[in-house]
């Protein structure tokens, strides 16, 4: 989802016998549907795993603000332009939440941003799409806020207390996001010719890399297996492929548009859609640095870093200097 | 990538709300000092409500008890609410950690 | 009197309109996350005090035309704000100055309007005044920040002042439609909020260590839209570039 192909331990899951008894306390605890908070024990693997994780999607989000952002400046009503902003504002504050959820770990905001920043860690495969026409706001609202709720929404219920708490806090404020997508994408789709086209050329482009966000198949992966049983990934990537294939199908032939899959059908034995894979090889390439704008998200990341250092420590600058003014005054 | 100097403290934001009874914790943020994070936290944490209360603390001020405890299987607790590596001044030279 | 009307509503709703696009313009590209998302809220607010402007601007014009239909359908010379909102973004600190400048005057502009004789407008003053309050307040605390800080940010905030200071004194010279709003009663004479204006600037540029130039030579031709930068085309082509392509499409 927004983290994708998270390792965890790679050692495959313990049972509770095997367990030391702090550690078979901590899963127990975990069973029960008990949080684990920031003082509490817990093993090594699930803090490295969730600080993976947590960054991972922290990044994703503060990433996630490019490929929108790339229109706000030509958004076609203030209505429009307002909502906008007020999303990718959103996304912000979302990547702000995580960082802090992180934090509890042990890490700094500081060290996550320099890990994105130097390549070292990722954000999700799909914010290296570019956006090109309005209708892509349309399609990134719809699909890839719809894609990213539906792994979000279950995560309310990690083990992780501050993890539980951000994605509370960010499904709340999210509820508008896809709606608004759609929102675009209904009045394209029912707009002027051009529009209708706009929309399904949108549709086309990012139908793929919305399913590849749940990532690769990981029913034989022991890294997921581990993740489930920590509570910190709460269904497997193909479960909720299936269901946003499900929830997408009728919203696209609502809209009049075909989603870009000859071999999409309804399944009545299984009582799902039969779909098309993604094409996993451009997926692995777009991990490995090679999608379409990977080099100029992770340039304007530390463009507005590297430019951004003199404020960041002139304002610092001046809190120390209140500081030393005020107790020399005292 | 510019060196880093020292990070932007962390900083605990609760806030009570129009109808609140007391003050909640809401979440965490970065700021200069506890003046910018009071206008941090109504950027991010109220959009701007008016009528809210905010009270900021940083977070290495925060005393905490030990997380409940069964039996003696849990490590003794130290009295910090958060492993915030910021609690330690690790010196420049050192490289980051 | 209604195109002196309909003009000044045009000042006010286009200085609100080009500056939050301006200010749009940073959001993900901020030096720190509680920054960007400060920056989106001072967007947000003057984006929606455009909407209040100018439909009450389309409204008194009888044309038929909304805010929308303003912002997105007239060129360089049928705007009319001043050249300081539509000066670029520069670094976060030209930015954070201009916005200063400006919030400082349009406080006491709107605070001014809050008692027009035009109920509408007071109105709207009144709901914008108390999001121009946070502006100038945030604005205020880090041009003071900023010039006091660190050696690279003073001499950041001085030029950056240097910069923009040819362009605040068109905020308060008067002109026909200046004269015909004091004389009904609608808004105040601009060049009464400078004595206020100046002492506030002087106050924060001493506390933000800052020299205010000496030359006091203002540009003009913003508000009367005579004679706009060269930067306002190039916003507007980018602003206006949808409605302009798909002239007969809905959005």
């Amino acid at each position: 989802m927004y983290a994708q192909m998270i390792k965890s331990t790679g050692e495959g899951v313990k049972s509770l016998d095997e367990m030391e008894p702090q550690e078979r306390a901590f899963q127990e605890r975990i069973n029960a549907g008990g949080k684990i908070e920031p003082k509490d024990w817990m093993p090594d693997g699930y803090r490295k795993n969730l600080i993976r994780q947590i960054g991972q999607h922290a990044h994703s989000e503060i990433v996630g603000q490019l490929p929108e952002g790339n229109w706000i400046t030509r958004a076609p009503t203030l209505e429009r332009k307002a909502i906008l902003l007020a999303k990718v504002q959103d996304e912000a504050g979302h990547g702000l939440y995580l960082y802090c959820a992180a934090e509890t770990l042990g890490v700094t905001r500081d060290q996550l941003t320099r890990d994105l920043l130097s390549g070292k860690m990722k954000y999700s495969s799909i914010f290296n799409y570019p956006t090109l026409t309005w209708a892509d706001m349309g399609a990134v609202g719809w699909l890839v806020d719809g894609a990213a709720i539906m792994n979000q929404v279950p995560l309310q219920r990690t083990s992780y207390g501050p993890y539980a708490r951000a994605m509370v806090r960010i499904c709340k404020e999210e509820s508008f996001h896809q709606r608004q997508g759609y929102d675009i994408m209904m009045k394209m789709a029912k707009g002027t010719k051009a529009q209708k086209k706009m929309a399904q050329d949108a549709l086309n482009r990012f139908w793929g890399p919305a399913l590849m966000m749940f990532g690769p198949s990981d029913e034989n992966s022991v890294h997921s297996a581990q993740s489930m049983a920590w509570k910190i990934k709460m269904n497997s990537n193909d479960e909720l492929r299936q269901k946003f294939v499900d929830e997408c199908v009728p919203q696209a032939e609502y809209l009049g548009l075909t989603v870009p899959d000859p071999d999409l059908k309804w399944n009545e034995e299984r009582g799902h859609y039969d779909f098309t894979q993604p094409d996993w090889d451009e997926f692995f390439d777009v991990l490995r640095g090679n999608g379409p704008c990977n080099k100029e998200r992770l340039a304007a990341r530390n463009k507005a870093w590297d430019d951004g250092a003199w404020v960041r420590d002139g304002l610092m600058a001046h809190a120390a200097k209140k500081r030393a003014a005020k107790l020399a005054a005292e | 990538m510019t060196n880093p100097t020292q990070e932007w403290p962390l900083f605990e934001i609760f806030i009570r709300g129009q109808h609140g009874l007391s003050h909640r914790h809401v979440g965490s943020l970065h700021a200069p000092d506890a003046e910018m994070a009071i206008k941090n936290a109504r950027d991010v944490y109220t959009r701007r409500n008016e009528g809210v209360s905010i009270w900021v603390v940083q977070a290495s001020d925060i005393a905490a008890s030990s997380p409940e405890e069964k039996g003696s299987l849990y490590e003794p607790a130290n009295d910090k609410v958060y492993r915030h590596p910021t609690f330690f001044d690790i010196p420049e030279e050192v490289g980051a950690m | 009197m209604s195109d002196n009307l309909f003009e000044f509503l045009c000042r006010m709703g286009d200085n609100t309109l080009v500056l939050g696009h301006r200010v749009s313009e940073w959001c993900g590209h901020a030096p720190v996350l509680e920054e960007d998302i400060a920056l989106a809220n001072t967007a947000l607010d003057l984006i929606g005090q455009t909407t209040l402007w100018l439909d009450l601007a389309g409204e008194v014009e009888g044309a038929g035309r909304d805010a929308d239909k303003l912002a997105f359908h007239r060129d360089v010379w049928g705007f009319r704000n001043l050249l300081l909102v539509e000066q670029p973004n520069g670094d976060f600190g030209q930015t954070m100055m201009r916005q200063f400048l400006f919030d400082a005057w349009h406080l006491s502009q709107l605070n001014a309007l809050m008692d027009s004789s035009n109920t509408q407008i007071a109105a709207i003053a009144e709901k914008s005044a108390k999001e121009v309050t946070y502006h100038l307040e945030r604005a205020t605390e880090t041009v003071i920040g900023l010039g006091d800080g660190t050696e690279e940010s003073h001499n950041r905030m001085q030029a950056a002042l240097d910069k923009l200071w040819p362009y605040v004194g068109e905020m308060f010279t008067l002109d026909d439609v200046d004269a015909a709003m004091v004389d009904a009663g609608i808004a105040p004479d601009p060049a009464s909020l400078r004595p206020a204006y100046d002492a506030l600037l002087d106050d924060v540029f001493a506390a933000a260590t800052l020299t205010k130039p000496q030359d006091d030579f203002g540009h003009q031709g913003g508000k009367s839209g005579k004679r706009h930068s060269e930067h306002l085309g190039h916003m507007l082509a980018q602003m206006q570039w949808l409605q302009r392509a798909y002239p007969d499409a809905t959005w």
